[in-house]
């Protein structure tokens, strides 16, 4: 019995359709949704969205946000969502290098909580690419 | 009776100005393609987001967060969102003109007159609400054709800082919004506080069962900001639609205009040399009869 599932960022609605379980990074671990899950709403982290349905699995980078689980759909609404194989694994090593390069040049303490931010998105970026290359 | 030659001058340099009006609407109407795509693929983000709201804060209560405090309204911060540049037609006179009436409408109305400061996006707002005597808090210019979710967060920050200092009771906020190609319609409209919009009864008597992740102050603190910041990029996004839309309208109608006046100019240019030539022909036939005679 799968259930509605749509995945939104302000820059695009990144999936929408029929999903038999999704799990997402919450702000405090890993949280699995499966059909009938009571209605919740909780803010996410950085790290690697997994939906699983009839069409097989599908992987997505997603950083911030929340997800709400409703009685007719679950919404997640990230800042930034990536499909996983959208992301180009050499460029991601490369953003990563120059995510680590920030944070070792600010010194302000607000660009310095940016740099960090931006840096673990990089790291969870790269190793979606590596993992996806690793599945084949 | 103008020269033949000012007059093929003056054919010359409106075909100038056709050419460049021309090549103008071309770059507008690429732009305009993608500004349109990005509003459109933003709406349904900002929609699910605002709903999640109202659910959220109906459920929580509204006294748990600051964000939804409402108090007696004595300042008011305004974003006024306009474009940087010139030539989009009445866009941002329209944006002005229904701004100004909606300052004059809300210090009438109410005691005691709440004062309005303008947080300004976009040169021409700037511009035009100075000189209407508008005091201007801030001012940010150059977002530029593609503005990102990173730079309005900024613009957001300051105004949800500014609302909690109390510094500002209310935060309304004015673009124009994209309708179609060509209609673009004015709006103010209140972002701070926060109303939780209003709920069917069938679905405000389930809310009590919600679970919130860690907490619900913690999903409420994020959540809230965040919303703030939503709401004034969509304002932007549609902005940035409006103004290429209207970019691309007010150039093809300059072109049309410059091709109109070409062929009046053609004909008034044909006519004068017709004229021309017939002075000269009676000119010679005259010269002619009196040798003749």
């Amino acid at each position: 019995m799968p259930f509605q599932l749509e995945i939104v960022s302000p820059e695009r609605r990144a999936f929408t359709g029929p999903v038999d379980l999704v799990v997402v990074p919450a702000i405090d671990g890993e949280l699995g949704i499966l059909p009938n899950h009571a209605r919740l709403i909780s803010a996410l982290g950085t790290g690697e969205l997994r939906i699983k349905s009839a069409q097989g699995e599908l992987a997505l980078l997603i950083s911030g946000g929340f997800i709400e689980v409703r009685a007719d759909k679950v919404v997640v609404m990230a800042d930034l969502a990536e499909h996983s194989d959208e992301i180009d694994e050499a460029k991601a090593v490369e953003a990563r290098r120059r995510a680590e390069a920030d944070v070792d040049a600010v010194h302000e303490p607000i660009d310095l909580a940016r740099a960090r931010a931006a840096l673990q998105t990089a790291l969870m970026r790269e190793r979606i690419a590596v993992r996806r290359r690793n599945r084949g | 009776m103008a020269t033949l030659r000012e007059v093929r001058r003056r054919i010359g340099s409106i075909r100038n100005i056709a050419q460049i009006t021309r090549a103008m609407q071309m770059v507008a109407a690429s732009r305009m393609r993608r500004a349109q795509e990005s509003i459109l693929l933003a709406r349904p983000y900002a929609d699910e987001l605002r709903d999640a709201l109202a659910r959220v804060t109906a459920a929580a209560g509204e006294d748990l967060d600051p964000l939804l405090a409402r108090r007696p309204v004595q300042r008011i911060g305004l974003i006024m969102v306009t474009t940087d540049r010139g030539l989009v037609g009445s866009l941002n006179s329209n944006a002005v003109r229904t701004v100004l009436r909606w300052i004059t409408g809300r210090l009438e109305g109410s005691q005691p007159t709440p004062e309005v400061a303008a947080i300004t996006i976009g040169r021409k707002g700037r511009d035009s609400l100075r000189r209407a005597g508008i005091p201007i808090a801030a001012h940010f210019a150059g977002l530029g054709y593609h503005p990102s979710f990173a730079e309005v967060t900024a613009i957001a920050r300051l105004v949800t800082d500014d609302f909690l200092a109390g510094t500002y009771d209310q935060i309304v906020i004015a673009y124009s919004a994209f309708q179609s190609t060509l209609v673009q319609r004015p709006v103010v409209r209140a972002i701070l506080p926060i109303e939780p919009s209003a709920l069917d009864a069938a679905e405000e008597a389930s809310n009590d069962e919600y679970l919130f992740e860690p907490s619900p102050q913690a999903v409420l603190s994020r959540l809230l900001p965040h919303a703030v910041a939503v709401d004034i990029y969509r304002a932007v996004l549609e902005n940035n639609a409006s103004e290429q839309s209207a970019q691309m309208i007010a150039m093809r109608s300059a072109t049309d205009n410059a091709h109109e006046l070409i062929d009046d100019l053609t004909l008034v240019y044909n006519k004068t040399r017709q004229a021309t030539i017939t002075r000269e022909m009676i000119e010679i036939a005259s010269g002619a009869e009196a040798l003749a005679g």
